[in-house]
Order: structure tokens, then C-alpha cells, then sequence
């Protein structure tokens, strides 16, 4: 009846984890109470669950993210307090079949769950937006591409309670992997929700290359799109050709462990090589992915803070789209010491250093930007210039780490897991941080909190130093990762400042939270009635904010780059033809597969047969149905539109409004 | 978004545009089942007879098979050189690049380990 | 009358224009189409790396009929050219020859499925299934991956067949309808290359 699932593969005997999952399952029950006691159901339902709007659906996705990267970080503190405990001897608080789970959860979840729908959250909410169209090229299947990336989020938070996570690291490179060695659940939970994700983050990069293409103002020809269009542009490029690797990679593997077939296996003719192949075929365009939308939000800030025009908007273009097809030629540097010639490794080498020169082209157009302009030091500003010290540290050593013969000494080491926190977190999560405070008001019509933002930032600036550096360090001491525990004392010290910065950053998240907390509460006397609080450059600040449902009430036309910016101050029209306005209808659709696909993912975990089929069924009949849904807009009227922008208009002051 | 599509004449589809085509609706397709067919009758032909050396056999199959991709994209697909189809074209070939990368360079890696590491049922008996 | 035009003064020649809606979707499922070749592709590179793993067990030679893979061949040729007459139709918003060619084409689909399960089947019952060796895993997921494209695209025949009765030749309909087509001439493509590299090539060495 249930599979393989018994109750005895809950963790009773497992006090951390029985707290955790309480502490949890509390947690989601004030939560559904709150929301309960206050009515707020049918709002939730329609407002956000069932929406289909990018920005609300952005929104959605942000705050998934930043609900994982409390999970995330929970692995990362006990990861350092491990190792702090675990020298000379002792062997810390985490056995190892815990300790493997909580590194291999922590990369897994800061990666698909944190990082991607951090920076695709980002890039639907904005990007429409910046190209002055209403919404998506396609409405609900943007909803279905959340819905999934948040059904396969939930998989690794049930298998907290439910069983056990994978211990293969983040990838899960066979033969470890393979049932032989990995015979627990574990790896099937990492499959297949890693596998429901990726078909979500599939779409969604679909549906953002076409909106891009397809769907930008009247005008705007491509060299007029904002850099963070481009670099969204690059990235969804690089979903689109990367993922579908990551699905077969991921699927050749399921086949393996479920049906005995014999790709990645050690007998029978099978390849592990194939595999670590294949998924960095996948794994290295997916950091590019990760770090151009970043790419485009320092920009942005950086031009609109020095209130100049972006210095070198083609060489940020061209290094932009060099970078894509580049990432498509360097993913061997992942596998030196697998044992390819000297020739193979030298020219992955080469090319991964080419790399540099892009990047180089991106820091210093950014330099010249901030040259001579007048900067306002407002709270994106400073993860900006934090992300250009910290990104050409992380940037150098990775150069270091692209000649073969120094990867044969520091692969494996902490010297490599320095290198990639300094360019996720220096990059990444630094420009996540970036856009957050950047587009906050006008996602939500008020400015977050300076003073705590600033702290926040200098919290996860230091902390990050601390954290991170001593790693450099370590790793040329020799020590490995997914160390559980160690007996070489001169390890220690490094340690311990390394867990002292890892505190440092939860202070940062604890501001940042308090930030939010005091924002919301003081929102009235942070309202921004402008719409374009900072003297933005595009089209995003042309709106009230936060922007009505479609957007833009007139589309506007566009004549050139910076737009936007150089029509402020032009006389605006007093009596606009509004027209009316056909928007997409709201879809259950999305809710309804993340539901499907929570219970066949569940079930094939534990070969629950009856439930999978049923659960495939239901999401079949799902698509099935929502294909009849032949009228699936509603239309706003002329009038009704007319109103909201009077509406939206309290401002006297606005410098420029297309709303009239 | 305005479908103004939906009372134009027949024409050939072809994506992300509607632009009117070069040939005749019916003659498109003709031409390449016919096309088609000829180059399929072909590589079977070549394949079952043994008139080619193998290492001729291989380029005329290979030149055979893209030979009737190509009729499918123009013929069925309606992908052309059209400026107005330039977007299609331009992914068309970055899809290819990504694809000849991933493919030629997996086997480059492969071919090395295969020839540099120890068969895996030998290295298995070592470890025993 | 916007801003942007306020601004500038006067109408300037806007070259770029948003797509139709037909245009969006067309182009949106032809985006999808290319990351389905990538994903294709790298079942072939697997392919093409396990091909002479047989691990003592039978090779390309002694499994494949060449015969067997020319009546597929035909099936799924003459399916895509009558795929593109189904198009024609519903640009002619004919509904009659519409049902007719979509049939031909789920038949003939349906054949093609056929000859696969029973090819499957028979290697299956002489132990040459996908657990045997590495090179037959790779073959049976790569032309299996092909198969359950052209099951999704027999359901999908099924659906566009009811919904003619239900919404008639609508533009949304016939961005349906395009869409199936681009998908089944891709799988066709697909096709090409499994034979090719496959079967064809596979017998010789």
C-alpha cells in the first residue's frame, strides 16, 4: 500500500531533525491559522496562487527564494559549528550519514532553490517591464513554471522529515550515486525534485526568450533593450540549451536506479565519466545563468545611481552574449584530474581563461560608469561596489584554478569551495541583494529601510571575508571538503574564524529581516508616489508604482536607448486615448500540477505505484483541461483604465508621466 | 496582440512570423515528401546494397541525412532566409553551435579517458 | 499618443513591432522545438559513447532489422507530409479533408508505434532488454525518447480532433493545430537522424 515507506523512516531517534520538523510543522500551522483567522483565503487564492501576472508570479518567486535560503544557510551554520567541534579527536554533533545530507541538501537548496528562483524571479518581474510589454508571452504557463520550481523546493523539506536526503554531494556523481552504493532514498528524492524544478525552470526561460523577442515595444530594436534585458536574455538562452542536458543526465541516471538500465554503472559496459561529463555540460552554462542577470542588475544600479548613461552599452552587450556561447566550452575545467590528455585539458583551460576577458570588460565599463558621475550611496549601491571587490577576488582565483596543472593541487580542496562561494555569494547573492533593494518599491509602492539595509549589507560583507578567506587558506593546508571531522590541529584556527563569519552573516539575514519587518510596519511614511524613486533610466520607473495589472496603460514607443530618461521633463498629454486593455484570465492550472507532482514525485521515491500513476493521470487531465479553456482573457475597459491611472496619479511631483 | 491573421489568405506557416512564402502552399509540401522520400530510398539503398566502401558509405549517409533535414526545414518547416525570419535562422544556428559543442566535445573528452583509464571490470578486480 | 513620441517630437519610422499573437505562440513552440533537439542530442552523444559497450551481449548487426525501420521510415514520412496537408485545411477552414488528414496522420503514427513496441518486444524476449549492457540502454532510451514523443503527439492528434468540433477553425485553434505541426515534422527530423546513425550505420560496423 505505501511502498516502500514505514514509519520507521521517520527520524524519531534524530533530535535535531524531530526539532526542526517540529519547529516547522508549527511554524506552517500559525502560518495557515493567521491566515485563516484573518479571512485571507479567498484573497490568497486570487490575488497571488492563481495569478498569472509576471509580476505577482516574480514576486512568488523571490520570496520562495528567500524562505529556501533560511533553509540553505540552517545547513551551513551546522556545517561550520561541525567542524569547529569535530578536530583532534572529537568528532563534533553530526554523525556522518547526517553530515553528508546536510552538504549535500545545502548546495542542492542554495543552488536550484535559492539562486535560480532568486534571479528568475527577478527577471519576471522586471523584464516585462523594461520592454514595455503587459505581460509574458505566455501567462499561465509562467504560473506552471513557478508552481513546479516551488513543488520540487518542497521535496528536499519533506525528506527532512520523511526519510533521508541524498549523501552524494550536490551533483550526485555515480558510482556513488548508483543503487549499489546509494540503495536509500536519498538520491531519489534529489531526482525527482530535481527533475520537477528543472521542467519549470525549462518554460520559464522559454517564455522569457520569447517575450523578449517578441514582444518588446514598438521601436525598441534590440540594441535599445536595457542590459538587464540582455543579460536576462543571455541567461534564458542558456536555460533553454542547458536544462534539457540536466533532464537526460538526471533521467539516464532514474532509468538506472528504477529500471536497471546501465548507463552510469560499473558493470555491464556503463560510464560514470559520462555522467560527470554530461552534468557539467549542464553545471557550467547553469553558473552563467546564475551571474549574468546579476551581471544586469549592477548595471542598471550602477548607471541610474551615477546618473549616467551605462559607459561602453555595446561591449556590455557583446561581452554579454560572448559569455553565453562561451559557457558552452570551459566545462571541463570541472574534471581536470579525471584523467583527459594534456591537449583536452589545455584547451579547456585556455578557454575558461578567455573567460576573464569579458568579465574584465563588464568591471571596468562599470568603473568608467561611476567615473566622474555623482553617486548616491543608497543601500544597492553598496552591494554593487561589495560585488566588484569581492567578484575579482573570486574572478582571479578562479583563473588560478583554470590551469590544469594548479587544479590537479587544489581540486577537491577548500581552495575550490572558496572559489565558487566568493563568485556566488560575491556575485550572485550580492546582486539578488542588489535588485531587491533596487525594485522593492516598485514591486510594492514603498522604499525598504536604508540604515538596517546598509548594516545588513556590511553584516554579509565582513561576514563574508571572514567566512570564506581562511578557506582559501585551508585549502592549501590540504584540507578536503565534505570533511565530517579531522585530526590536524593546525586546522582549527581557520576554522573557527571561518564559523565566526558564517555568525556574522546570520546577523546580516537577521537584519535583513528586521529591515522588511520595519518597513512593512512604517510603510505609509516610505510611500514612493512617483513611481520612480531613484531617477531610474527605463521603462520599469515610467509607472506608478507598484504598476497596475496591465502595466502600461498606452504602450509606449520607443526611439532609442535610455528612453525613458530622456523624456523626463517633456510635456505629458492631458487627455490620453485610453484603449481597452485584454488581459490574461487567473489559472488554477499551476496550483493544481504542483500538487500532481508533489504526489508522484513522493510516490516514486517510494515506490507507492498506485499513487504515481494516479498523480501522472491527474496532471495529464490537468493539461487536458485547462486546453479548453478557449477564452482565457478578460478585458479591461477603457473607462476602467482611465480611472485606475487617475487613481495612481496622486503625485504632483512626478518628473514625467506616460499615465497622464 | 491582434490576430489579424485570422482572414488572411492560405499561406505558409512558418514561426514567429506571418509572412506570405516564396512557393505555392501545395508545391512546398509536395516537393519535399518527394525530396524526402528520394534521399530516405537512397541511404536504404546504400545502406542494404554493398556497393561503397565503409568509410564512403559513412559520408554519403551522413551527407544524405542532413541533405533531408534541410528538405524538412525548408519544405515542412518553411524556414527560410527571408529577413523576416531572421530571429528563427539566428536560433536555428546557436541551437546547432551549442549542439556540435556539447556533442563533438563529449566525444573528444570520452575518447581520451577511454583511451588514458583503466577498463572499469579490471580497475573493479584491482580493488578487490 | 505616448511620451516617447512627445518626446522625440514626431513619429519616428518604428522599424521593430511587437509579433501577433500567432506569431508569439508559433515562435514560443519553435524555441521549445530547439531545446527538444538539444535534448535529443545528448541522448545521441550517450549513444554514440556506449554504442560498442555490449559487454559480451549482442550487437547492432544481430538486433537490428533494416526492413523493419524502412516501413517506420515511411510511416512517419508520409504522416509528416500529411501533417502538412491537415494544415492547409484548416487554413482553408475545410473541415472535412481537417478530420480526414488528421486520422491519416494519428494512423500512421499509430503504425509507426507499433512496429516500435513490437520491435522492443521481440529484443526484450531474445534477453537483449535495456538492463543487458550499456549499449542497449542507450538504444532503448534514445529511440524510446522518440517513441513517447510520438505517443504525446497521437494523444495530442485526439485532442485537436474534438476540439475542431468544439471551437471550429478559431485563432486559437489554428495556433494549435501549427504547433502540432512544427512538432511532428521535428520528430520526423529526429527520425532522420536515428535511422541514419542508428540503424543504418549501426549494421555496418
Amino acid at each position: 500500500m505505501f511502498g516502500k515507506l514505514t514509519l520507521h523512516d521517520i527520524p524519531f531517534d534524530q533530535p535535531i531533525i524531530m526539532a526542526t520538523c517540529a519547529a516547522i510543522l508549527i511554524g506552517g500551522a500559525a502560518v495557515l491559522g493567521l491566515i485563516t483567522y484573518l479571512g485571507r483565503w479567498r484573497w490568497l487564492w486570487t490575488e497571488w496562487i492563481t495569478s498569472v501576472d509576471h509580476k505577482r508570479v516574480g514576486l512568488m518567486y523571490i520570496m520562495l527564494a528567500l524562505v529556501m535560503l533560511l533553509r540553505g544557510f540552517a545547513d551551513a551554520i551546522m556545517m561550520r559549528t561541525q567542524l569547529v567541534l569535530a578536530g583532534g579527536g572529537h568528532l563534533g554533533y553530526l554523525p556522518p550519514e547526517h553530515y553528508h545530507q546536510v552538504f549535500s541538501a545545502h548546495g542542492t537548496i542554495m543552488i536550484f532553490f535559492v539562486a535560480m528562483p532568486f534571479v528568475v524571479g527577478l527577471m519576471n518581474f522586471v523584464v516585462p517591464l523594461q520592454i514595455g510589454a503587459r505581460d509574458v508571452a505566455f501567462p499561465v504557463l509562467n504560473s506552471i513554471s513557478f508552481w513546479l520550481t516551488a513543488a520540487g523546493a518542497l521535496l528536499p523539506n519533506i525528506a527532512l522529515g520523511v526519510g533521508e536526503f541524498a549523501r552524494t554531494g550536490w551533483l550526485a556523481y555515480p558510482p556513488l550515486s548508483e543503487l549499489a552504493f546509494s540503495p536509500g532514498v536519498g538520491v531519489d528524492y534529489y531526482l525527482v525534485a530535481l527533475q520537477i524544478s528543472g521542467i519549470g525552470t525549462l518554460l520559464s526561460g522559454i517564455n522569457l526568450i520569447t517575450t523578449i523577442l517578441k514582444m518588446r515595444a514598438p521601436g525598441m530594436e534590440l540594441g535599445m533593450m536595457p542590459v538587464f534585458t540582455w543579460t536576462a536574455l543571455g541567461s534564458n538562452m542558456l536555460i533553454v540549451a542547458s536544462f534539457p542536458i540536466l533532464t537526460v543526465t538526471f533521467g539516464l541516471l532514474m532509468l538506472d536506479r528504477y529500471l536497471g538500465f546501465h548507463f552510469f554503472t560499473n558493470d555491464a559496459g556503463g560510464s560514470p565519466m559520462m555522467f560527470i561529463n554530461l552534468i557539467w555540460c549542464w553545471g557550467h552554462p547553469e553558473v552563467y545563468i546564475l551571474i549574468l542577470p546579476a551581471f544586469g542588475v549592477f548595471s542598471e544600479v550602477i548607471a541610474t545611481f551615477s546618473g549616467k548613461p551605462l559607459f561602453g552599452y555595446r561591449s556590455m552587450v557583446v561581452a554579454t552574449l560572448v559569455i553565453t556561447i562561451l559557457a558552452f566550452v570551459v566545462w571541463l575545467h570541472h574534471f581536470f584530474t579525471m584523467g583527459a590528455g594534456a591537449d583536452v585539458n589545455a584547451f579547456f583551460g585556455v578557454a575558461t581563461m578567455i573567460i576573464a576577458i569579458p568579465t574584465g570588460v563588464k568591471v571596468f565599463n562599470w568603473l568608467f560608469t561611476m567615473y566622474g558621475g555623482r553617486i548616491r550611496f543608497e543601500t544597492p549601491v553598496l552591494w554593487t561596489l561589495g560585488f566588484m571587490v569581492t567578484f575579482v577576488i573570486g574572478g582571479m582565483t578562479g583563473v588560478l584554478m583554470a590551469v590544469p596543472s594548479n587544479d590537479f593541487l587544489l581540486h577537491n580542496s577548500l581552495f575550490l569551495v572558496a572559489h565558487f562561494h566568493n563568485v556566488i555569494i560575491g556575485g550572485v547573492l550580492f546582486g539578488c541583494f542588489a535588485g531587491m533593494n533596487y525594485w522593492f518599491p516598485k514591486a510594492f509602492g514603498f522604499l525598504l529601510e536604508p540604515r538596517l539595509g546598509k548594516a545588513a549589507f556590511w553584516c554579509w560583507l565582513i561576514g563574508f571575508y571572514l567566512a570564506f578567506m581562511p578557506l582559501y587558506v585551508l585549502g592549501f593546508l590540504g584540507m578536503t571538503r565534505r570533511m565530517n571531522h579531522y585530526d590536524n590541529p593546525a586546522w582549527t584556527p581557520y576554522l573557527l574564524v571561518a564559523c565566526a563569519g558564517a555568525f556574522l552573516i546570520f546577523g546580516g539575514i537577521v537584519l535583513q529581516i528586521l529591515q522588511l519587518v520595519v518597513s512593512i510596519r512604517t510603510w505609509r511614511s516610505r510611500r514612493d508616489l512617483t513611481g520612480d524613486p531613484w531617477d531610474g533610466r527605463t521603462f520599469e520607473w515610467s509607472v506608478a508604482s507598484p504598476p497596475p495589472v496591465y502595466n502600461f496603460a498606452l504602450t509606449p514607443e520607443v526611439d532609442g536607448l535610455d528612453a525613458y530618461w530622456r523624456a523626463k521633463g517633456a510635456a505629458r498629454s492631458e487627455s490620453p486615448a485610453y484603449e481597452d486593455i485584454e488581459l490574461p484570465k487567473n489559472a488554477p492550472a499551476g496550483f493544481l500540477l504542483a500538487f500532481c507532482a508533489v504526489a508522484t514525485g513522493f510516490a516514486v521515491v517510494w515506490h507507492i505505484w498506485w499513487l504515481a500513476l494516479g498523480g501522472f493521470a491527474a496532471a495529464i487531465a490537468v493539461l487536458i483541461a485547462s486546453s479548453w479553456r478557449a477564452h482565457a482573457e478578460y478585458v479591461v475597459s477603457a473607462d476602467e483604465v482611465a480611472d485606475i491611472e487617475r487613481r495612481g496619479r496622486i503625485t504632483a511631483g512626478s518628473p514625467v508621466c506616460i499615465r497622464a | 496582440m491582434t490576430d489579424t491573421a485570422s482572414r488572411a489568405p492560405i499561406q505558409l506557416r512558418t514561426p514567429g512570423t506571418d509572412v506570405r512564402g516564396t512557393v505555392g502552399p501545395w508545391s512546398s509540401y509536395l516537393t519535399g515528401f518527394v525530396l524526402a522520400a528520394a534521399l530516405t530510398a537512397a541511404s536504404f539503398w546504400l545502406a542494404t546494397g554493398h556497393m561503397l566502401t565503409p568509410a564512403s558509405l559513412v559520408a554519403a549517409l551522413v551527407v544524405l541525412a542532413i541533405g533531408q533535414m534541410l528538405v524538412h526545414l525548408i519544405f515542412f518547416l518553411h524556414i527560410t532566409t527571408a529577413p523576416a525570419q531572421k530571429t528563427n535562422i539566428l536560433a536555428l544556428l546557436v541551437t546547432l553551435l551549442i549542439i556540435g559543442l556539447m556533442v563533438i566535445g563529449s566525444l573528444w573528452i570520452m575518447s581520451q579517458l577511454n583511451v588514458h583509464m583503466m577498463p572499469m571490470d579490471r580497475l573493479m578486480q584491482m580493488q578487490r | 499618443m505616448s511620451v516617447m513620441q512627445m518626446a522625440s517630437g514626431e513619429h519616428a519610422p518604428a522599424r521593430y513591432h511587437p509579433a501577433t499573437r500567432f506569431g508569439v505562440t508559433g515562435f514560443g513552440f519553435y524555441v521549445y522545438l530547439l531545446s527538444d533537439a538539444i535534448l535529443f542530442s545528448a541522448l545521441f552523444a550517450i549513444f554514440a559513447v556506449l554504442k560498442g559497450a555490449t559487454a559480451g551481449g549482442p550487437g547492432a548487426q544481430a538486433l537490428f532489422d533494416v526492413k523493419n525501420v524502412g516501413w517506420e521510415t515511411a510511416c512517419l514520412l508520409t504522416s509528416s507530409f500529411v501533417g502538412g496537408l491537415a494544415m492547409l485545411a484548416a487554413e482553408a477552414r475545410r473541415r472535412l479533408p481537417l478530420i480526414l488528414s488528421l486520422g491519416a496522420v494519428f494512423l500512421l503514427g499509430l503504425g509507426f508505434l507499433s512496429l516500435e513496441i513490437h520491435e522492443f518486444l521481440g529484443m526484450i524476449h531474445a534477453g537483449a532488454g535495456p538492463d543487458r549492457s550499456a549499449f542497449l540502454s542507450a538504444f532503448f532510451a534514445l529511440v524510446g525518447a522518440h517513441g513517447l514523443h510520438i505517443t504525446v503527439g497521437l494523444v495530442w492528434i485526439i485532442l485537436l480532433l474534438i476540439h475542431v468540433q468544439t471551437m471550429g477553425f478559431s485563432a486559437s485553434y489554428r495556433r494549435r493545430l501549427f504547433c502540432f505541426s512544427l512538432f511532428w515534422h521535428v520528430l520526423d527530423i529526429v527520425w532522420i537522424a536515428i535511422f541514419t546513425f542508428v540503424y543504418l550505420l549501426g549494421v555496418q560496423s
